[in-house]
């Protein structure tokens, strides 16, 4: 493949969907198929050809606006309709300035939008994520066939580095640094690795990210790979996304058809390939090593670092593992330059990063903002507030390693350096929204029963302080706690945050240190008066209400 | 295990073939995948107890599985999961005697835009609530 061959689909894929045809795009991710978008597809697919109207329906993929669904953009214009059932498809079709289908009608010119900065959702929701055409079509492949064409493997690791790209899987370790180290490394083969193993619960950025556009994924690996020497890739794909295995494996065939896998890719010496390793269900494989270890076949424990996987990865060779979200930012950086990329953003977090918005707030779904917007912005303005009749109470991110955000903060700039003074983590990108029915001794809780079951068991102090944790903190919301358990619990949090082997222990007790630390009167509450503010814990006498 | 060439980094890859296939992993299936892979049977038993999406015991006819993620949890999955138990007279993780329905819960199925989110036989339903997910349950049973 050519930069001229690819400039040719590119053109003629364009012209195809330029020749003036009415477009109906569906959604067909997983928050709009969970709502029926594959019946609503069918339904506009018979009823143009019933009709015989001109008229082209294409399935896309996330346009981000989830709790809307199903969305259906009308092309070229860009008008956009919510809530489309299968009902609506005849009126769809025909007419669509009729009074029925106004009411369908979504503003684009709204906050939820207009506030948004597309990188990584830039072809989400336009292409057919199916199609290797529309992705070429949109200017994809060309950073990897001018990155081979025109670039050292050491020009790549600079520009990435200038970029200041920093891993998206929550962390934050520079980008370009772990490539430079990896390319360093030597060892008979190396191997890239792609963590869409996105365990965080309520997180869906990566699975929205693979199922609405793939390619990026694969071609931000491809260079990476060119980049760090490599001539393998794995990408490790949580079982529970099948959607995502599915299109992810229909993107590695057609992108080896056209030769951007495999060997010479390019008419260059570099060959590389990718295979899916599919998980099995276990949040500590989101660890490195944990996750080397399972694509090895092993259960999926960690080890101590070092030797990093930089080092000493996947079969004892040196590896590069990076999120999703991070090597789907690659094409965008190489195309359009790393100063491009540290234009946006913060001080020391450059970019943009992919939130996935859920909990009491009026707009669920996938944004995607400036590194920097405030929460305030994020929660208020792009997500609309908490629905009416509550009260905004905190905002939970970085899953079961971050912490809950009480309302003093809102006006803080999210990075990763101001979320973890507050006492949370950038994490994958979850932002769940509690309102004044939550309690957050509850919530806590909850968190801890998670990393109590999906602790390994390696280490002690992750196996059984989590259990003694979990345990205190149910006595609490039973109402059976004295204030002696309080300070246990605090003695606890320290150890276990110290004394564990990886990343699930050190971090398992930032969701009680930091409810512990803005919402200490409800622990108090608790334990004293036997109280539960929200009324979900059942601590003490129940109050009878008579009807 | 053609397909990996008997590899035995291929187990897990395996393990999931026969799960699609028989529902489950028995310990005849277990016993021959550690075989034909080469490697010790405590291995391979090892790893289908390890991760959550094996299971050792045969589903029942139809399942019920309930998302206990955050998004899910704050919008009430717990009551669901009540409900659900109640309906079928089972916990989490059970079948009933039966053999008619089987109750398992998800960490986190990533469908938080339409939370709670529950899949009842293979198909996702969102936005749930406890009346018509009883209804449904209750239909499950043999009459």
């Amino acid at each position: 493949m050519t930069i001229e061959e690819l400039e040719q689909i590119a053109s003629e894929t364009r012209a195809k969907r330029e020749a003036g045809t009415r477009e109906l795009n569906v959604c067909m991710a997983a928050g709009c198929l969970a709502l029926r978008s594959d019946a609503l597809k069918g339904a506009l697919d018979e009823e143009v050809k019933r009709s015989g109207t001109s008229c082209h329906v294409r399935g896309v993929g996330c346009m981000g606006l989830c709790s809307l669904g199903p969305l259906v953009a009308d092309e070229p214009g860009g008008v956009l309709y919510r809530n489309v059932t299968a009902e609506h498809a005849a009126e769809l079709v025909a007419s669509p300035q009729s009074e029925a289908t106004k009411k369908l009608l979504c503003s684009r010119d709204q906050a939820f939008f207009r506030r948004q900065t597309n990188v990584v959702l830039e072809n989400s929701g336009k292409i057919d994520p199916e199609k290797i055409e529309e992705y070429i079509a949109a200017d994809g492949y060309k950073a990897l066939v001018h990155a081979l064409g025109e670039k050292s493997p050491n020009e790549i690791v600079q520009e990435v580095s200038k970029s200041g790209l920093r891993g998206r899987g929550g962390a934050g370790y520079p980008t370009g640094l772990k490539w430079g180290t990896v390319a360093k490394s030597t060892g008979v083969t190396k191997y890239v690795i792609c963590n869409a193993d996105e365990g965080d619960p309520g997180a869906f950025m990566d699975r929205s990210v693979l199922e609405s556009d793939p390619h990026r994924v694969l071609e931000g690996m491809i260079i990476a790979g060119f980049a760090v020497g490599a001539s393998r890739g794995y990408i490790y794909v949580r079982a529970e996304y099948p959607l995502a295995v599915k299109r992810l494996g229909i993107a590695i065939r057609e992108a080896r058809k056209l030769g951007f896998l495999g060997s010479q890719i390019c008419n260059t010496k570099f060959h590389f390939d990718v295979e899916l390793r599919i998980g099995g269900g276990a949040f500590v494989c989101g660890e490195e090593t944990a996750l080397i270890a399972s694509i090895e076949g092993r259960r999926g424990m960690p080890r101590p670092r070092p030797p990093y996987p930089a080092q000493s990865g996947l079969w004892d060779m040196p590896t590069l593992i990076n999120n999703v979200e991070s090597f789907a930012c690659v094409p965008a950086i190489l195309r359009r330059g790393g100063e491009w990329f540290a234009e946006i953003g913060t001080k020391k977090s450059k970019g943009t990063k992919v939130f996935a918005l859920t909990g009491k707030v009026r707009n669920v779904g996938l944004i995607e903002v400036p590194m920097g917007m405030t929460l305030r912005q994020i929660i208020f303005e792009i997500g609309g507030g908490v629905p009416e009749g509550h009260r905004f109470k905190a905002v939970q991110t970085g899953g079961p390693s971050g912490g809950c955000i009480p309302e003093q903060f809102l006006d803080l700039p999210v990075d990763y350096e101001s979320l973890k003074e507050v006492g949370s983590i950038m994490g994958s990108g979850g932002m769940i929204v509690m309102d004044d029915s939550a309690c957050m001794v509850n919530v806590a809780r909850y968190f801890m029963e998670f990393c109590m079951s999906e602790s390994c068991g390696k280490c002690i102090p992750c196996r059984s302080g989590t259990a003694q944790m979990y345990d205190l903190l149910t006595r609490i919301t039973e109402g059976s706690a004295t204030p002696h358990d309080l300070e246990m619990l605090e003695e606890l949090c320290d150890m276990v945050a110290n004394a564990s082997l990886c990343g699930l222990g050190q971090s398992a007790p930032n969701p009680v240190i930091s409810t512990l630390r803005y919402f200490h009167e409800e622990y108090i509450e608790h334990i004293e008066q036997k109280l539960c503010r929200a009324g979900i814990c059942e601590c003490g006498p129940r109050l009878e209400v008579a009807v | 295990m053609r397909r990996h060439g008997f590899s035995r980094d291929a187990l897990i890859e395996t393990l999931h073939t026969v799960q699609e296939s028989f529902g489950y992993l028995d310990k005849p299936a277990l016993r021959f995948v550690a075989d034909s892979l080469r490697v010790p049977l405590s291995q391979a038993y090892g790893v289908a107890t390890f991760y959550h999406f094996f299971t050792m015991k045969p589903p029942g006819v139809h399942t019920c599985l309930i998302c206990m993620g955050t998004a899910c949890y704050i919008k009430g999955a717990g009551t669901l999961l009540n409900e659900a138990e109640a309906a079928l007279g089972i916990h989490a993780g059970e079948t009933s005697a039966d053999g008619q329905a089987s109750l398992i819960t998800a960490r986190c199925i990533g469908s938080c835009s339409v939370a709670p989110a529950v899949v009842l036989d293979g198909a996702m339903v969102g936005n749930m609530e406890a009346p018509p997910l009883r209804r449904k349950l209750e239909g499950w049973k043999p009459s």
